[in-house]
């Protein structure tokens, strides 16, 4: 059986929802194995279990806190040497995408970041992108034995299949040089109780037209209602309106979720970049002539401060 | 001493324009007006304040890319940077992500460095790798994604910020660094520095200047291959309305409708 590699994105063993998507594509190409690196690996075992992982690779060091992204690489290379996947898939977020780049040249593998499926085919995995903000799909695979592939998150259903999760201590050994950049401090981001961005199933987005701080009141309490992640545009953060964590598009988060709720955003091609790849898109703009409405499936073209306010109310009666 | 500072930059086609692929899968080039990419300025811009606060410190831009690449050098050269380097090669045509940080690990011990500055991704390709691929091939630390950069003592120092955390990290040099567009405001070439751009020297290398074998690189080397390039289909028309009051309301509609709520 093909070994299929899963990379564990966690905290402390609480497994993000992008690795149980990996597992559901894993299961495509071959036997999924599951690496988990750092503490709480039998807190995990259960889930990636339920998600299909037939073997849980283990191993837990002060490493992986307290030196950036290079030990972890250390850790997925031994993991290769004893397994000799054909795929090692991994989450694209930005230390996800290090790891493989760096796993990649050692192990001699391809690379492909930012696929948004992966299909099992006659040469390897074939993987299917998106490039010029969205506006090409394009299909590639790796002309090497083994492929290291980023997933971003969307791309995939969780599902459940359960096997063995068997866990498994994970011999590693530190190259001198996997402690060179030192994390001297880490402060913890506090949680908005809201899911997070670039996983969240809906997003409720505000921009320029949200004019100011405190008014994006309406747009956390629209996006409450739909138990929804909040985006700004550039536009809205440059101002100093939401926080950079919640930026999306080109030189922000990109995002892919069912439903997408851009409010007093035009919808420029920078924004479009960051989730121009979401099901239906509704757009609440008073210009008529904002971009934005050319991807909308539903546009409403008027003032935020009245629609906003009253879809919220809406929504909310509907959900009562 | 010198802190010798090289900044990786690309040549990438105007986002605001028609960008799209070549026969061959590549990035067409031809058709659409190229520029030094955004993100890259960031670099710039934080290589000049490090040697601002250097005592001695020399700045070389370093892009691979065929001749109008050298439009990127030139804006950096104008922003401050006091040479440029340009890797061209016909063989060069197609080269992946790996193949590209070859190319540029190469040119980096060539020219030889205390410290690269990158940008934090490229805005057209956008993977976001290639600075950990330079850490990896160049065996020395990485300080990635940083939103906020600084060089004393022999180290360098820096604060990245994720979802989960925001980090400060610590490494010796030589190393790499990738800055955010939350690094600071990259500056504007001022007319003298435009002047002053068109003096500085620009050296071309070509593949056997570095020792890299044609093969390692270009479609043929790359590891990995695009099937099949598709442009996205146009999005159906949705449906516009004119808020004269009920605009919430019909929106809550259409999500009830699609079972939304």
């Amino acid at each position: 059986m093909t070994h299929i590699l899963v990379y564990v994105d966690h905290v402390d063993g609480a497994v993000r929802k992008p690795t149980l998507e990996l597992l559901t594509l894993a299961r495509r190409l071959g036997e999924p194995v599951a690496v988990h690196l750092g503490a709480g690996a039998q807190a995990a075992a259960e889930i990636l279990g339920d998600h299909g992982a037939v073997r849980i690779l283990a191993h837990d060091a002060p490493e992986y806190s307290d030196y950036l992204v290079a030990p972890k690489v250390d850790a997925l290379q031994a993991a290769c040497a004893a397994l000799s996947p054909a795929v090692v898939l991994l989450p694209s977020s930005a230390e996800s995408k290090e790891i493989a780049a760096r796993l990649a040249l050692r192990v001699g593998a391809g690379l492909i970041t930012d696929a948004v499926d992966v299909e099992a085919g006659p040469d390897g995995p074939v993987t299917t992108q998106s490039a010029f903000a969205a506006a090409f799909t394009t299909r590639s695979r790796v002309t090497r034995d083994v492929a290291v592939i980023t997933v971003k998150p969307n791309s995939a259903p969780v599902e459940a299949a359960p096997a063995a999760g068997t866990v498994e201590e994970l011999a590693v050994d530190f190259a001198d040089r996997a402690t060179g950049t030192r994390i001297t401090s880490r402060t913890r981001r506090e949680s908005t109780g809201r899911p997070e961005l670039t996983e969240a199933e809906t997003v409720v987005a505000g921009g320029r037209g949200v004019n100011g701080a405190e008014n994006f009141r309406i747009i956390e309490a629209l996006a409450d209602s739909l138990g929804a992640a909040v985006g700004a545009s550039r536009a809205a953060v440059d101002s100093g309106w939401y926080p950079h964590a919640h930026q999306i598009g080109q030189t922000g988060k990109s995002v892919s979720p069912q439903l997408y709720v851009a409010a007093g955003v035009s919808g420029a091609i920078q924004h479009r970049a960051g989730m121009q790849t979401s099901k239906t898109i509704v757009a609440i703009n008073k210009d008529a002539e904002a971009p934005i409405f050319d991807l909308a499936d539903y546009g409403v073209v008027g003032d935020l401060f009245e629609v906003v306010p009253r879809l919220t109310e809406e929504i909310r009666a509907r959900k009562a | 001493m010198t802190l010798r500072i090289t900044v990786c930059v690309k040549y990438v086609p105007d986002a605001t324009g028609d960008r799209h692929f070549a026969d061959d899968s590549t990035v067409a080039r031809e058709d659409v007006d190229g520029l030094l990419s955004e993100l890259d300025e960031y670099a710039v811009e934080q290589a000049l304040r490090i040697a601002d606060e250097s005592d001695d410190a020399e700045i070389t831009v370093l892009t691979v890319g065929p001749e109008d690449a050298r439009e990127a050098l030139r804006k950096a050269l104008s922003m401050g940077a006091d040479r440029a380097v340009h890797v061209e090669d016909d063989n060069l045509h197609g080269t992946d992500a790996l193949g590209t940080s070859l190319v540029l690990a190469k040119a980096i011990e060539h020219i030889g460095y205390d410290l690269v500055v990158c940008g934090m991704a490229s805005t057209d390709g956008a993977m976001g790798v290639l600075p950990a691929l330079l850490a990896e091939r160049l065996a020395v630390p990485q300080a990635t994604l940083l939103s906020e950069v600084s060089v004393a003592g022999g180290q360098v120092t820096g604060r990245r910020d994720s979802d989960a955390a925001s980090e400060r990290l610590q490494a010796s040099l030589p190393a790499v660094v990738s800055v955010t567009d939350q690094s600071g405001e990259a500056r504007y070439p001022s007319f003298k520095g435009i002047m002053a751009a068109k003096k500085k020297p620009v050296d071309s290398l070509d593949l056997s200047d570095l020792g890299i074998d044609p093969d390692e690189v270009g479609l043929k080397g790359a590891w990995t291959a695009v099937e099949a390039v598709a442009e996205r289909p146009a999005r159906t028309a949705g449906t516009i309305v004119q808020d004269e009051g009920e605009g919430g309301k019909q929106l809550a509609e259409f999500l009830a409708a699609q079972k939304y709520i």
